[in-house]
């Protein structure tokens, strides 16, 4: 969220990644870029390399070739927490919150990086300490109000409804400060009120300048939201272009759309 | 209530030593404190980043070690003939030392330990406590082996201009152990409710989404095996000098066993839970004791527990503030309302 609104500025670049499971090629050559502020998706069938492109791009797997920058810094060597350090914060498909503690703890805990007091203004109850904490809340209570959770902040996270999770996921991320995320199909399992919900949200953070990097099977939500598409299928870009083109390219179509995405195209 | 509730506690066990005058009891208290030190150790890494440390005695252990040789002074010969003589120092700098040396241990078994989680790092534990203990039990030219340490000095804190003070009486031990307790539970406290217990909670419950939000999941599963390693080394050195005697059985492992069972039934992950099973589990075999055989007494502690297990399985605080319907939340900003009118 302290992105600068230079647009058309590479932000991320994925160059000659390649991924081999053993002898399984998850991800072979791919490349491509999301420019500052835009709102790319990554699309394709199960098993096309989705989330191995993220845990790569999020530093949890090491590609096998090739190199991800991340706004000129090169990412071959961080550990997922630094990679998080630049501003670059990922979600997960399934286990998004921590269940246990409740809404307000799991964004406390998500602030981690804006905290400000060092172990002794903990241990000796320093004023900083109190501070940053104070700081930390409001913060907290603020990203809540703009995810819209702000009433459920005192329940236990793991008793939430299902849409209402998946926000707060992103809270959790947005608590962490980035200047991109990366989303890894945050509308599955949702109903159409709680997808709309979240297309209004993800419409706010591009307001915000956050650039994002969506990877999605809702199709009508995929095309309202981005600027641009790539298409994986067995660990290859096969297109990449605006959602008009895509849904008229007739390889995305065989692999992955149907014949209806065509049919609808036309209309 | 909630909050009042630590200084009641505190206020009932400070009038301990003045209503009661049965030595047996007060030292019954006193060993049991020193084992709810050491299990409020443990619980920091177990109720808190979730890490089970079977080896825990280990730092209990050293710390009890080294605050003894430093007070008692050593010679020993290194390989190659290389003398290292040492002279008595003051008992109250044996502590210390004894912690500083303690939390070192927990730095360096955290760091190579941590690469590995769940069974692998309990196994890792288990093994650094046995090498630990035969070390003790070898090493005789520093540890006098199985012949033991004795004489060990007791307690002395000096204060300047008004010379040393002796922790030689039950009471003034007593007094000792509810202080060091007091103090390991502001330093948790304090620990657990900050950022950096969080981050512990968070990467217990789910560390690779602790990590996707930019928390340094090793660097705090070590900061927490520093301080419970500092805590635990501060209940070994307490033991060493009231009872004044140790050998190699100070790393038995069923010391372990009774620390994690303190954790275990007290409540893990609560501040109040180890104080609580410590002072069940310290107390059963006093009680039994009373009345029942030997036999029978161990048999009784093994009932409990499994009774406290199975009845309680979160343990007997979360059962207690359940019941109660304690929340132990923080508070949300009190201008919330105002908070959220602003918010973008």
């Amino acid at each position: 969220m302290d992105a600068q609104p230079t647009q058309k500025q590479p932000a991320l670049s994925i160059e000659h990644i390649a991924v081999h499971f053993g002898g399984l090629v998850a991800i072979s050559d791919m490349n491509f870029v999301v420019n500052e502020g835009e709102v790319v998706s990554l699309i394709g069938p199960n098993g096309a390399g989705k989330t191995t492109a993220f845990n790569v791009i999020t530093g949890f797997l090491r590609p096998t070739k090739g190199e991800v920058r991340y706004r000129g810094t090169s990412l071959s060597n961080l550990k997922p927490h630094q990679v998080t350090s630049l501003g670059l914060v990922r979600t997960f498909q399934r286990t998004s919150v921590f269940q246990s503690v409740s809404v307000f703890e799991n964004v406390m805990i998500g602030l981690h990086r804006r905290g400000r007091s060092h172990l002794w203004d903990t241990l000796l109850a320093l004023p900083r300490e109190k501070e940053s904490e104070s700081e930390l809340r409001t913060r907290a209570v603020e990203i809540l109000a703009l995810v819209g959770i702000e009433r459920r902040s005192r329940e236990l996270a793991g008793s939430l409804a299902y849409g209402d999770q998946r926000l707060l996921g992103v809270a959790l991320a947005l608590a962490a400060d980035p200047s991109m995320l990366l989303l890894d199909e945050p509308v599955s399992g949702m109903n159409a009120t709680e997808t709309a919900r979240f297309m209004q949200l993800l419409d706010k953070l591009r307001g915000l300048g956050v650039t994002i990097l969506l990877v999605e099977h809702d199709m009508p939500m995929v095309m309202g939201v981005s600027d641009r598409i790539v298409v994986l299928n067995y660990g290859r870009i096969i297109a990449e272009g605006p959602p008009a083109a895509i849904q008229g390219n007739p390889e995305v179509i065989r692999a992955y759309l149907g014949q209806g995405a065509k049919r609808r195209a036309r209309d | 209530m909630k909050r009042l509730f630590p200084w009641i506690a505190l206020i009932v066990f400070a009038s301990v030593p003045i209503w009661l005058n049965d030595p047996y009891l007060l030292n019954a208290f006193i060993t049991t404190g020193i084992f709810i030190i050491a299990a409020m150790s443990l619980n920091l890494l177990l109720g808190y980043t979730g890490q089970l440390s079977l080896g825990h005695v280990a730092f209990f252990g050293i710390g009890a070690y080294t605050s003894a040789l430093v007070s008692l002074g050593f010679d020993v010969e290194l390989i190659g003939g290389y003398r290292v003589v040492h002279e008595p120092w003051p008992v109250w700098l044996g502590f210390i030392i004894g912690v500083l040396f303690t939390g070192l241990c927990g730095y360096v078994v955290g760091k190579l330990s941590f690469r590995v989680r769940g069974a692998y790092f309990v196994i890792v534990t288990i093994s650094f406590a046995e090498v630990v203990r035969l070390v003790a039990l070898n090493w005789v030219e520093l540890t006098q082996g199985p012949l033991a340490l004795t004489s060990i000095p007791p307690m002395t804190l000096g204060l300047p201009g008004l010379g040393y003070f002796d922790f030689y009486s039950k009471q003034s031990n007593y007094y000792l152990v509810l202080g060091v307790i007091v103090i390991s539970y502001v330093i948790i406290k304090r620990l657990v409710h900050s950022r950096v217990g969080r981050a512990m909670v968070a990467l217990k419950e789910n560390e690779s989404l602790a990590v996707s939000v930019g928390i340094d999941v090793t660097r705090y599963l070590v900061l927490a095996a520093v301080v419970s390693a500092g805590i635990a080394g501060a209940a070994g050195s307490l033991y060493a000098h009231y009872l004044k005697i140790i050998d190699p059985d100070v790393f038995l492992f069923l010391y372990t066993v009774t620390m994690v069972i303190m954790v275990i039934t007290g409540g893990k992950g609560t501040l109040a839970g180890p104080i609580v099973g410590g002072l069940i589990f310290g107390f059963i075999p006093v009680v039994a004791r009373s009345f029942a055989a030997p036999e029978i007494q161990w048999i009784l502690y093994g009932l409990f527990m499994i009774l406290i297990v199975f009845v309680l399985p979160q343990g007997i605080v979360p059962a207690i503030e359940k019941w109660f319907g304690v929340n132990d939340e923080p508070k949300v900003a009190p201008t919330t309302e105002a908070k959220i009118q602003d918010a973008r």
